[in-house]
Order: structure tokens, then C-alpha cells, then sequence
């Protein structure tokens, strides 16, 4: 076998190195501007999915301008703050500050019927890594209109059917208030009472992942009760 | 004799073997028993199975190249670690280019994507072909053996999705043929994972019994 010297080895592996750093690094660069453009779709298409409206990848924009009528931020005393745009708000950045300098964004949507609807984006923690998805309420601010859920990496067949729509459209009417009280909505193992207005169907092979959906829930929307509440009368 | 009288054409018999051996009584799944991890993890639907699949035929078949390409300069010290750069650095412009081009599919895979990288049939036939032959051939080997773990997914995902969820591609076939009127029920235990381990151990009960030859004399 060929002997190499220890000075061929490094030089070797250093050039080896500089050669994949350069690609990768060129190959991000490249096509960062094509993965942010494909994030910011499907951000829209998440938002309008909460509401019911079914989305592709081409009309996203269009629908979103056409039903998404106005958006604004909430600090965690349910007061309008201003001077943040409400669709870059990183929800995930914002749970990691202490609560008075958190951020809170709402979009509010019009139905066909002329109804509007509140969305607010919800994020937690699954099983092997995060779990998002929107809410949106009824004009009561009681009632849920609709909700989506999405993953980045549950197990496929388990905890990643939270994003099925048999699933989500367990939510639909369900009420996050008990007699003005916030209960939020549970998600049951073995099946929810038929009628129960606060409980869900949990998914079966997915119980941590339905727990983790469980508080994300409340989590998320507990932040959100002073100003439903306020605005509900 | 001419140098060019000696090469052999691009499809050789010998040379056509690497591309379908793998697929048959040399599957690196079925019968050198490699990459069984991946093999359960995305094979409850169908669609994150085919696109892992396609994932590691590239893969396999670029690095394999590379590999041979520098196999006559690699120091044989390091050439784990530079086997593993290679497959790094293919996989993440894997992830790359899917997260670009097809969003939904790089959503559906998620961490399979990244995982490639820990997929032992890869680093196998890095260390034992392309070290040791030419690139055309380790380019042949790279894509046999990728399609033969492919071939093994598609099955496994087919069964598993369509005996545990009803569907096959999302769509419901079960419904559609009728076989729930016949008293059949999804059967969830085929999502999870020792389903998987089952339907590739039956897969390799049908494979020896059919081919004598692979059969331990032991």
C-alpha cells in the first residue's frame, strides 16, 4: 500500500475541507432566497388553512391578500403595540422572553359569510422536535372556527397525523370558555365524550405528541385570554 | 492489441451484475440485513418512502463517484472521515435542493433527510467498492445498491400504508375496492415501527425460500 506522509495528510484533509465549506456554503447562498420564498407560502398557507380556505403553493398570495383583511400585535396585557409587523413575529423567539417583552401578533380574516374571524399562531414542543400550527375563533372569540397543525419532524404514521384533517376538523366548534372561564381544549386518549365541547380525540400511537399539542393549546392561548375576553362582550 | 480493444463497454455483463445483483440475491436490506433503521422509520406511507429512496440512489451513486475519483489520493488513514464528508456534504445539498424545489416532499421526510447520513449501506459501499474500483463501475454499484434498498421500502411502505391506513399515495384504496365491506378493519398496529421489522423479515422468508442459495449452511 502507498505510504503518505503526515504532511500530505494534512494538506489533504485542509484542502478537503475548504472544498466542501465552499460548496455548501455556495449552495445555501443560492438557494436561501428560494426556501425563504417557499417559508413565507406556507406561513400563508397555514394561516388561511386555520380559517378553512385550501390554498396551493401558486394562489397562496393572491387568497391571502383577498381574505387576510388585518393583522396586529399584542403585548401580554392585551394592549395594541405598534411598530411590529405581525407576519414576521417569530413565535418560537418570542416564547424565550420573559413574559412583559413577549409579543402576541393576531390576523384577522373575513369569511364568505361577512363574519370575521381571529387567527393566532401556536407553538410548542412534540416529541422529537417542534410542533406549530394557527387557531382561528368565531366572532364570539369563544368558539373555534378552524385550526391547523404542523410538525417538523413527528413520526410519520403517529404523532405526525396532527396535521391530518381528520383530526383537525375535531376542533372545529369546540369552545376554548367554560362559563367565561378559560379551559382551553383537551385532547383524549381512548376518545372524547361524544358532546364534550372542550375535548378531542387524541391520536392513537401519537400520546406524547398529542399531550405536547395539548399544552401547546393552552400554553399559547392563555396568552391570548385577557384579550379575548375584553373583546368578547 | 490497442488500449482501446481493452476497455470494456459500459455495459459489460460483468458490469451490469453490479447494477442488479443488488436488487435481487444481493439486496443490502434483504440479505446483507444494512440500513434496517431507515427501513423502519419512514416506511408507514408510501410517499416519504419513494422520495427517501430517490434520496439515497443520489446519494449513493454521486458519493460512490467521488470517492473513486480521489480513491488513488485519499490517505488510507483518513478516509473514514473522508468518506463521511462526502456523504455530509451530499446529503445536506440533498436537503438543500429539496427544501428549494419540493418543499411539500422535504416537509413530509423531515429528519429522514438528514439521517442518510447514518445509513450503513452508504458508508458500506464507499469502504468496500468504490476504494477499490473505477468510478463508471462504483457509479453502476452505487446505483444498484441504492435501488435495491429502494425497492425494499417501496414494498414494506406499500404493505404497511395500505394495511394500516386504507391508502395507497393518500388515496383510499381500501375504500375504493371494497374491502371494508368484506369486515376489514385498519389495522393500526401496521404503523408502528416492529411492523416494519415483521413485513422485511417476511419479505426475506419469501426471498430464501425462492433462492435456495441464500441460505446459511450453518
Amino acid at each position: 500500500m502507498k505510504q503518505f506522509s503526515n504532511r500530505y495528510i494534512f494538506i489533504f484533509a485542509t484542502v478537503m475541507v475548504a472544498i466542501v465549506a465552499l460548496v455548501l456554503s455556495s449552495a445555501a447562498l443560492l438557494l436561501q432566497p428560494l426556501q425563504e420564498k417557499n417559508a413565507e407560502i406556507e406561513k400563508k398557507r397555514n394561516i388561511l388553512a386555520s380559517v378553512g380556505v385550501e390554498a396551493t403553493e401558486d394562489n397562496a398570495e393572491k387568497l391571502y391578500e383577498q381574505y387576510i383583511i388585518g393583522s396586529f400585535v399584542l403585548d401580554n396585557t392585551a394592549e395594541k403595540v405598534e411598530g411590529v409587523d405581525p407576519f414576521n413575529v417569530d413565535v418560537r423567539k418570542e416564547q424565550r422572553k420573559p413574559i412583559e417583552e413577549q409579543v402576541f401578533p393576531v390576523f384577522v380574516a373575513t369569511l364568505e359569510d361577512g363574519s370575521n374571524t381571529y387567527i393566532m399562531p401556536l407553538e410548542g414542543k412534540g416529541l422529537w422536535g417542534p410542533i406549530y400550527g394557527y387557531i382561528s375563533l368565531k366572532d364570539d372569540l369563544r368558539t373555534i372556527n378552524g385550526v391547523t397543525f404542523d410538525h417538523k419532524s413527528e413520526t410519520p404514521g403517529l404523532g405526525a397525523e396532527i396535521n391530518e384533517s381528520w383530526f383537525e376538523a375535531q376542533f372545529i366548534d369546540k369552545k376554548l370558555f367554560e362559563d367565561g372561564d378559560f379551559v382551553s381544549i383537551t385532547i383524549q386518549k381512548g376518545g372524547a365524550e361524544e358532546g364534550d365541547p372542550h375535548a378531542v380525540d387524541a391520536v392513537s400511537g401519537g400520546t406524547i405528541t398529542s399531550k405536547a399539542l395539548e399544552a401547546m393549546l393552552y400554553d399559547c392561548l392563555a396568552n391570548y385570554v385577557e384579550f379575548l375576553k375584553k373583546n368578547s362582550e | 492489441m490497442s488500449k482501446e480493444k481493452e476497455r470494456e463497454p459500459l455495459f459489460s455483463a460483468k458490469n451490469l451484475k453490479l447494477l442488479k445483483d443488488p436488487l435481487g440475491e444481493n439486496n443490502p436490506i434483504t440479505v446483507q440485513v444494512l440500513g434496517i433503521c431507515s427501513a423502519l422509520a419512514v416506511t408507514a406511507k408510501l410517499k416519504p418512502a419513494v422520495v427517501m429512496a430517490i434520496s439515497v440512489v443520489v446519494v449513493l451513486s454521486v458519493s460512490n463517484v467521488i470517492v473513486s475519483i480521489f480513491r488513488k489520493s485519499v490517505p488510507p488513514r483518513i478516509r473514514i472521515i473522508f468518506q463521511l464528508v462526502v456523504i455530509a456534504m451530499m446529503v445536506i445539498l440533498v436537503d438543500q435542493v429539496l427544501k428549494a424545489f419540493a418543499f411539500e416532499v422535504s416537509k413530509q421526510l423531515s429528519v429522514f433527510v438528514g439521517l442518510i447520513i447514518t445509513n450503513c449501506i452508504i458508508m458500506g459501499r464507499l469502504e468496500a467498492f468504490a476504494l477499490a474500483n473505477k468510478p463508471w463501475e462504483s457509479f453502476l454499484d452505487g446505483l444498484g445498491n441504492a435501488a435495491g434498498y429502494g425497492l425494499i421500502l417501496i414494498i414494506v411502505g406499500f404493505f404497511r400504508e395500505f394495511l394500516g391506513s386504507g391508502t395507497i399515495f393518500g388515496y383510499h384504496m381500501m375504500e375504493k375496492i371494497g374491502i371494508y365491506n368484506i369486515g376489514y378493519e385498519n389495522n393500526g398496529f401496521m404503523i408502528l415501527p416492529p411492523m416494519a421489522l415483521i413485513t422485511v423479515g417476511i419479505i426475506i422468508w419469501v426471498q430464501r425460500s425462492r433462492n435456495k442459495d441464500l441460505i446459511d449452511k450453518s
